[in-house]
């Protein structure tokens, strides 16, 4: 019997019970349109998590103060990042020092109440060296960043970030040469970012940025760090340069115990790994609950084979009698079983795939389609023809040709 | 040429054993018409599964085309029903739902004939079983019984076999439409030169072939050839 010959079989077979065959294939295409469709969903959420992580700069990391403390073995605990421990000379050190670092930029942090023509708010300034911008990835659309000559001369001059704008200056103002006052202060806006979009906690177009000289002698009365960012050659070289980091600012701090260090450096790779395994945890979780479904249409299939096989004992007789052996017997139950799986499985594709194009359009959540779901899905509808439509086929080719023949 | 010697059949075991056939012997040359007559559970249906190639004897030989088939497996007797025997059955023939022309070719399909012979050995039987070619593209469902009969004998033909085993094929219609499809047996028997077995319990029926063999028990009661009997020749109804 040639293929042609079993295509026709099939397609004469499955088209005399057209209802029952759609059906069948519609549990399939379920199961397969869900599946491609929110590990689409799944494999989106992953995606845009690690985009607004890299965002905030790549290869990065961030040393903050400890926590202040009253002395004591137990004493008062004012939090992390509350000391006044990272100087200028440790930055400096820093970057002399450790080996594959590619950048070092200071920080200086405060929330000041501003005010603008007419307006104000309440929102964080941040005194930052020029080598902030390319470390944290921030750009400029209007005018310029802060230079080191500005941090240098102690210039007033402020770089605005988005929401800033829109809250200091009147609409249709040219931000770049209008005067704001940070906490009472005069400062000239140079520059506006480029919106990078709210992610985490903090929103980075919510920004002031000051030069870090100005910072400390006008705003924050002191030249303590609030945050040095160092960035890291490669991706590879991030724990190197963390751990170098540690024992360089642990000597420098005279301090023995690791445990009891007045800093802390935090690995942005660290992060992205642990938001990775949370959004893959999630994806798995979609998959399997769609998986579910694909199962149980698995299970539909067969319920309507054996239901064929049973009604159409006869035929089988009647095809044995002329000539049909096991194999062709079993070979036309199979190819019925797996042709309505993989139809199922292109068209769950199909809408699958739709889905996920219509979720990504409505903009409540990123969809990425990427084709290993897809490749999976089409292997597991065949697989799941070949499984489920194989004891419904085994049975119809063991049935004995006489009785088979008397099955009324 | 079928040779069958000594032929028993036993159904299950020790004290429920049941003997189907108790040692049956004839030999059926090419080009005979012949009749297995007996009532029911007389051994006749067995004897029909045997010479079928759907079944095997338990003890005793059966010699078809100087070929021993009675200690064959179950795919070598699908081999020697596909190229050997043609059956037509009492009732569900055809394949629902498809072609005239699809039905006569499946044996064709089984047997890996090419598409260009298949048809034209097709169109070929079912002209020989009586059929016009305005019938070849209807659908199973829509055709008489006695259409459906004929098509049956059509599809029984296009394989070429040695035996044409026919198991009340006219059990299931009215007198004037069995006369018809035992006239298409005739002829194809006496113009054809084709061997017929035909199994009935119905003497009138048998009384078309040219030789009875009438079973009872398990074991053969009669053996007779004879020249009066019925003959129908109907061309085309």
């Amino acid at each position: 019997m040639t293929i042609k010959d079993t295509f026709e079989e099939t397609y004469a077979a499955l088209s005399a019970n057209m209802t029952r065959s759609s059906l069948t294939i519609l549990g399939i295409v379920i199961g397969i349109a869900s599946v491609i469709a929110l590990v689409s969903i799944g494999e989106g959420a992953t995606a845009s998590i690690q985009t607004s992580i890299q965002s905030i700069g790549s290869n990065l990391l961030e040393i903050t103060p400890g926590a202040a403390r009253s002395p004591g073995g137990f004493g008062v605990s004012a939090g992390r990042g509350s000391a006044q421990t990272l100087t200028q000379a440790d930055s400096d050190a820093i970057s002399t020092q450790v080996t594959n670092v590619s950048g070092v930029a200071d920080e200086i942090s405060g929330r000041y109440q501003v005010t603008g023509a007419g307006t104000n708010t309440n929102t964080t300034v941040d005194g930052v060296s020029a080598s902030y911008a390319p470390i944290r990835n921030v750009a400029v659309s209007d005018g310029t960043f802060i230079t080191d000559a500005e941090s240098t001369e102690l210039s007033k001059v402020a770089v605005l970030g988005p929401t800033a704008v829109n809250d200091l200056i009147a609409t249709g103002t040219e931000p770049v040469g209008q005067i704001i006052r940070i906490n009472g202060q005069q400062f000239t806006v140079v520059g506006v970012t480029v919106a990078k979009g709210g992610s985490g906690f903090s929103n980075p177009d919510d920004m002031i940025y000051i030069p870090v000289g100005t910072m400390a002698l006008y705003l924050a009365g002191n030249s303590f760090l609030t945050t040095i960012d160092v960035q890291a050659a490669s991706a590879n070289s991030t724990t190197q340069v963390q751990n170098d980091i540690t024992t360089l600012l642990l000597t420098r701090h005279n301090i023995s115990n690791p445990t009891s260090a007045d800093f802390s450096v935090l690995n942005q790779a660290d992060i992205l790994a642990s938001a990775s395994a949370i959004t893959s945890t999630l994806t798995y979780l979609l998959g399997a609950i769609a998986g579910i479904s694909l199962l149980v249409g698995g299970i539909g299939i067969m319920n309507m084979m054996l239901t064929t096989v049973t009604e159409r004992t006869r035929e089988i007789g009647l095809r044995k009698a002329i000539g049909a052996k096991k194999s062709d017997i079993s070979r036309q139950f199979l190819v019925e079983a797996i042709t309505l799986t993989v139809i199922g499985g292109i068209i769950g594709i199909m809408i699958g795939v739709g889905i996920s194009l219509v979720v990504n359009a409505t903009g409540l959540v990123t969809t990425t389609i990427t084709a290993d779901p897809i490749l999976l899905a089409f292997g597991v509808s065949a697989a799941i023809g070949i499984i489920f439509g194989w004891y419904p086929a085994s049975r119809a080719a063991s049935l004995n040709p006489i009785e088979a023949l008397r099955y009324e | 040429m079928i040779e069958v010697k000594n032929i028993t059949k036993s159904y299950g075991s020790g004290d429920t054993a049941f003997q189907a056939l108790k040692g049956i012997s004839f030999t059926i040359n090419d080009g005979e018409f012949v009749a297995i007559m007996g009532p029911s559970g007389s051994g006749k249906s067995t004897t029909m599964h045997i010479l079928g190639c759907l079944d095997t004897p338990t003890t005793g030989e059966y010699l078809l085309d100087d070929k021993d088939v009675s200690k064959l497996s179950d795919e070598e007797l699908a081999d020697i029903r596909k190229d050997k025997i043609g059956f037509v059955f009492q009732s569900f023939n055809l394949l629902p739902r498809t072609t005239v022309l699809r039905n006569v070719m499946l044996p064709l399909i089984y047997a890996g004939v090419d598409e260009v012979e298949r048809e034209r050995r097709a169109k070929e039987a079912l002209a020989a079983a009586g059929m016009t070619e305005t019938h070849f593209l209807h659908k199973s469902n829509e055709l008489s019984g006695g259409q459906i009969q004929r098509v049956a004998i059509a599809r029984a033909l296009v394989n070429n076999p040695s035996l044409i085993l026919a198991d009340e094929p006219t059990g299931n219609l009215d007198t004037m439409t069995g006369e018809i499809v035992l006239g298409t047996f005739q002829r194809l028997n006496e113009q054809h030169g084709r061997t017929i077995v035909l199994i009935t319990h119905e003497p009138d029926i048998a009384e078309h072939a040219k030789r009875i063999i009438h079973i009872r028990d398990g074991a053969i009661l009669s053996d007779t050839k004879h020249q009066q009997r019925i003959v129908h020749h109907h061309e085309n109804i």
